[in-house]
């Protein structure tokens, strides 16, 4: 450090990648995902004009590994709901085509090989006089680090259309 | 890798005002947070407006609760965003309220994520919301306000930017 000058501080919330959607496919995939952070998080605008529920899944495990609560309303009643078992974590609850579905999703400590990995998301979705509001937890029933995970819409056999951002964010420990 | 969440811009206000405007936000990160931390000189509901946009224009889909009950609730086609629709500012202890704003300067519709934490012995809400305004513009200025009231001195927003890859 030069005399004058603020001493360096490292960025603690990085960029690691970005995808879009495109109209054609109902997956998003982030792969090599480095190891270097302490948890990840995932900022998702979704348009999709076929609609569907979004997803999360790990290491392209597609088995019954994985776990997720909701408690969730739509303007008018309020819902929650578990399924044990399953193979993949709900973290949106619908889309459509001009209003955007909206996600924020925290991957905690995903690059532990002794722990299983938790995953929260917090989902909005307005359509003016339609829509929902949802917190989501999951698990995947898995000690391996991540090192890829996909984001799929439809139970992974909707479309992302144009409009569609993913965001991928490394969150540094101390 | 470049630092990718930045604070943009932070008031606090010396004197109480009846709003907090941040203007000429650049469109060069990819979502916007903002925080607010504050009372009200008056029990008053905090609102929120895009580009100065009074047209009703704003939505909104809700989930809350308020220490006996979970409940779901909606407004539509208002003159700006509803903040705190349970329950007003304070007039002692601060609410929080975060405002995740997607794609700000996207050309797509835009979808806010909001939460209001509220506790104040006895009295209190913890909400979750989706907020929709109907506008394909880029958002380049945001105001917190009330009406026929003002934000006492002291309280305090924040907006930050949020950069991808």
């Amino acid at each position: 450090m030069l005399s004058g000058n603020p001493a360096y501080s490292p960025p603690l919330f990085e960029s690691i990648a970005t995808a879009t959607g495109n109209g054609s496919s109902g997956t998003i995939t982030f792969s090599s995902i480095p190891s270097t952070y302490q948890h990840l998080q995932i900022r998702l605008q979704v348009i999709a004009s076929g609609g569907g529920g979004e997803s999360i899944r790990f290491n392209s495990d597609t088995g019954n590994n994985y776990a997720r609560h909701s408690v969730g309303g739509n303007g008018s009643s309020v819902f929650s709901s578990g399924t044990a078992s399953t193979n993949q974590i709900f973290i949106g609850d619908d889309a459509a085509a001009t209003n955007p579905a909206t996600m924020i999703i925290d991957i905690h400590d995903y690059a532990s090989t002794t722990k299983n990995k938790t995953v929260r998301s917090r989902f909005g979705h307005d359509r003016n006089g339609a829509g929902s509001v949802y917190l989501y937890s999951g698990v995947w029933l898995n000690t391996n680090a991540v090192t890829s995970l996909s984001l799929g819409i439809g139970l992974f056999g909707g479309i992302f259309d144009t409009g569609t951002v993913a965001s991928l964010y490394g969150i540094k420990g101390a | 890798m470049p630092a990718t969440y930045e604070p943009i811009a932070t008031t606090t206000l010396s004197t109480a005002a009846s709003s907090i405007t941040f203007s000429s936000i650049p469109s060069t990160y990819t979502d916007l947070r903002v925080v607010f931390v504050g009372t009200g000189t008056t029990s008053v509901g905090l609102k929120a407006r895009f580009n100065g946009d009074t047209g009703t224009n704003y939505s909104y889909t809700e989930l809350f609760g308020n220490g006996t009950g979970v409940f779901s609730g909606r407004g539509t086609s208002l003159n700006y965003f509803s903040l705190d629709p349970q329950r007003n500012l304070s007039t002692t202890i601060p609410i929080m309220n975060t405002l995740d704003v997607f794609s700000y300067a996207g050309s797509t519709n835009k979808t806010t994520l909001v939460t209001q934490s509220d506790d104040e012995n006895g009295v209190g809400v913890i909400l979750n919301m989706a907020h929709l305004w109907r506008s394909t513009s880029a958002i380049n200025e945001i105001s917190l306000l009330v009406f026929s009231s003002t934000i006492t001195a002291g309280s305090i927003a924040t907006l930050y930017g949020i950069k991808n890859a």
